[in-house]
């Protein structure tokens, strides 16, 4: 009897151990739905990307709209931007997408579109025409795919911005670059002084591409890119292309970067804290970087030590030393998995509070120039105004205005282009190797 | 009185073996949840991963089938056989730092003296965190402007460890070293306490001294620990990926971009999932023979004894 019993027992043991797993391993399958994450009935979800300015912006703006709202209330979720960009393709592809998909446009958006994952809203704008004309026209390039409208415009313009840090420059005794042989000289003059030209965040390698962008901008024109784009083959061989990449490299190889750049991450604004604690003297970086300095400077900010201009010209080269590259702005995009009452939800709020007066004023508050028409006096106004300004001539006035490369570019194409640029930035292959790698991911 | 006893005796045998019978029998059933899990979570994605193999698919749109192509472009492509690489030596380097290390502190902590107990526990502390917040605290350490160098204002210590490509792989080799000698310290410190003490008397009586007694007592008779602990650090460097992914992102310039990392930066980053399979799937196979190499090491053959003469 005695013998009979213990293996009895030992299953019933077994089974009461495996009943909950059992369960806990169905349910955790099956309680993630197109909501994201238990969102409640009606609401719909969003996900944004964490990091202030934008952060504190996004939550009042939602908690707003939910205090109005209290029926269908918004759920948002907080992501770092390089885990996010994975993050949400996967969730796409699981069909558990958040109701609102924050994003960039471009190639990226393409792929989503074509895979029908997210919402024609072209019609949605014909129908609320007060939505579509209060933007700027030129932010929805990014968001039309074959003449459909895929996303609305969202957040600020983000140009590209050479910053320095004007204490460092009257130091030394220098004035701010206007050409690249300046910057050249500016690279042995701060070398010489100890301090780090350059500020960069080499391992996010989208900083890195940013400079590329300028390069081929300023060397070839806007057009070198544009065949790019177009898929014309051997575009990334063009002479124009092979100079701006010699150049960087010449830039690396004269130790125009920080010490260490290769394993600086974007995500941990260490690149910025490099800039503002002095100890590099300038940096390329998005103008969102601006609101980010002015929070964690100490005073950098505020104190007037933070300068900037132009990208330089090339001399030589074609481009407009005008033009600008960065994102146009930001997008959100409506998936459309999602149930017909969360996509009412996400588009009251797409009406009822995205770029209200509010949220206006918040953006400009930080340094940023919301994708609004009709802020010139307000943005006049502000104690910012000279660094907007700077911003709204290259985001609204710029004669060519480049969308970021990884974002316009398919993810494919993009995901190569970041990695032959970190091997070309480390002098691991040649401008010549890294334009027949990129050459074979043309129209991919 | 004899018979009724032998009887009894006979009986007993009989009844012990139709219980031990029966035992197995149900005892089965036990292996059923171990099963559906097994099916559940290894069989089937490994079939998928199969199947996706020979598919072009970017994780987003619609599966359509490529034949042979992900499998040809993948096997001639230069930056996988990189990556291959790459893996290989981490193995073999990893095994040649953590082997002896962990051997050592696997028989210093088996030791019964107070101290060693104390300093064991220390060493047992990395095993108690996990990968991500192991490379988040080395990235910071290791930053040359604002790390360990530079706070401590100690030039050496201010190297470009992440950032230049041949220092990146080393620093990589010595932070997975951290990480998993503790637990295969854990491993050879209980191989050590199983060796029966009587070995190491007669040989002390024979006249041997710590150091032979080292060698042909301790690692003969930890045969079969050293091959645990062996597949679990070689297997265990095909999937090296949270670590990396956190503190280098495969970077610089490939340096550190094993084939994990390959596998998962082309799956969900370049969103080619075809050959992100392929990847996954030469992954298993590696796996697998060597698992199954490591296996024929310890020897088939059953009536071979590590306690002969005992």
């Amino acid at each position: 009897m005695e013998t009979k019993a213990t293996p009895s027992r030992r299953t019933f043991i077994s089974l009461a151990i495996a009943a909950p797993l059992l369960t806990w391993g169905l349910t955790s399958c099956g309680t993630t739905g197109p909501g994201g994450g238990g969102a409640a009935a009606g609401g719909a979800s969003m996900w944004a990307l964490s990091g202030d300015p934008n952060e504190t912006i996004r939550k009042n703006s939602v908690d707003a709209f939910n205090k109005k709202n209290p029926k269908t209330p918004l759920k948002l979720t907080f992501f770092q931007n390089d885990a996010y960009k994975t993050k949400i393709k996967t969730a796409i592809g699981a069909g558990q997408a958040p109701t609102m998909i924050y994003g960039w446009g471009g190639g990226t958006l393409k792929s989503y579109a074509d895979a029908g994952q997210v919402e024609d809203l072209t019609s949605w704008f014909e129908e609320n025409p007060d939505v579509k004309d209060r933007l700027f026209a030129g932010a929805f390039g990014a968001a039309t795919v074959d003449g459909k409208i895929y996303a609305i415009p969202i957040q600020a313009v983000q140009p590209v911005v050479f910053f320095y840090n004007k204490e460092l420059f009257k130091q030394v005794g220098a004035e701010p670059p206007a050409t690249w042989s300046d910057v050249m000289s500016l690279v042995k003059t701060f070398n010489d002084a100890g301090i780090a030209p350059f500020s960069l965040g080499g391992q996010s390698r989208w900083t890195s591409m940013m400079w590329l962008q300028y390069m081929f901008d300023r060397v070839g024109g806007p057009e070198v890119f544009t065949d790019i784009f177009n898929g014309k083959a051997d575009a990334w061989s063009h002479p124009a292309a092979l100079e701006a990449l010699t150049k960087i490299q010449e830039l690396v190889k004269a130790d125009g970067f920080i010490k260490g750049f290769n394993s600086i991450t974007a995500d941990s604004n260490a690149d910025q804290a490099l800039l503002y604690t002095g100890k590099a003297a300038m940096m390329l970086h998005g103008s969102w970087t601006y609101g980010g300095m002015k929070n964690d400077g100490g005073g950098f900010v505020q104190d007037g030590k933070l300068g900037w201009v132009p990208f330089p010209a090339v001399e030589g080269g074609v481009g407009d030393p005008k033009n600008a590259v960065g994102n146009p702005c930001n997008y959100l995009s409506i998936s459309s998995k999602a149930s017909d009452e969360e996509k009412s939800a996400a588009k009251k709020y797409f009406t009822e509070s995205l770029s209200n007066d509010d949220e206006v004023a918040a953006f400009i508050e930080t340094g940023a120039v919301p994708v609004v028409n009709g802020i010139e006096d307000q943005i006049k106004e502000t104690e910012e105004s000279d660094f907007l300004s700077h911003v709204y001539e290259l985001g609204a006035n710029a004669p060519a205005f480049q969308q970021s490369w990884d974002q316009a570019l398919s993810p494919t194409a993009a995901e190569a282009l970041l990695n032959n640029i970190d091997q070309l930035f480390v002098l691991s292959i040649t401008p010549e190797k890294f334009a027949q790698n990129m050459n074979e991911t043309l129209g991919k | 009185m004899t018979a009724t006893f032998v009887d009894r005796r006979r009986q007993s045998r009989e009844e012990s073996a139709s219980v031990a019978s029966g035992k197995t029998g149900r005892i089965a059933w036990l292996a059923i949840p171990a099963l559906v899990f097994f099916i559940a979570f290894a069989v089937i994605p490994l079939a998928g991963v199969l199947i996706l193999s020979f598919t072009n698919w970017d994780g987003i749109g619609a599966i359509t089938p490529a034949g042979f192509a992900n499998w040809a472009e993948m096997l001639t492509d230069p930056d996988m056989y990189h990556a291959l690489w790459l893996t290989l030596a981490v193995m073999v380097l990893s095994w040649l730092v953590q082997t002896p290390l962990s051997l050592l502190l696997g028989v210093f902590t088996a030791g019964t003296q107070k101290y060693r107990a104390v300093l064991a526990v220390l060493y047992f502390l990395p095993l108690l965190l996990s990968s991500a917040a192991i490379a988040v605290a080395y990235k910071a350490l290791l930053d040359p402007n604002f790390g360990l160098g530079a706070g401590l204002g100690l030039p050496f210590l201010s190297q470009d460890w992440l950032g230049n490509p041949q220092l990146a792989f080393s620093v990589v080799i010595f932070i997975i070293a951290w990480q998993f000698i503790p637990f295969h310290t854990l491993i050879y410190q209980g191989g050590v306490r199983q060796i029966p003490r009587s070995i190491y008397e007669a040989a002390e009586i024979d006249g041997a001294g710590r150091v032979k007694q080292f060698f042909f007592i301790t690692i003969p008779q930890l045969k079969y620990t050293i091959i645990t602990s062996s597949t679990l650090m070689t297997v265990g460097a095909l999937t090296y990926f949270d670590l990396i992914f956190v503190l280098t992102g495969g970077g610089p310039a490939n340096a550190t971009r094993i084939l994990p990392l390959d596998m998962y930066l082309l799956g969900f980053r370049a969103n080619l999932m075809g050959p992100a399979s392929v990847i996954a799937v030469i992954l298993v196979v590696i796996g697998l023979a060597l698992a199954l190499f490591l296996q024929r090491l310890g020897g088939t053959d059953k009536s071979s004894s590590q306690l002969d003469g005992m």
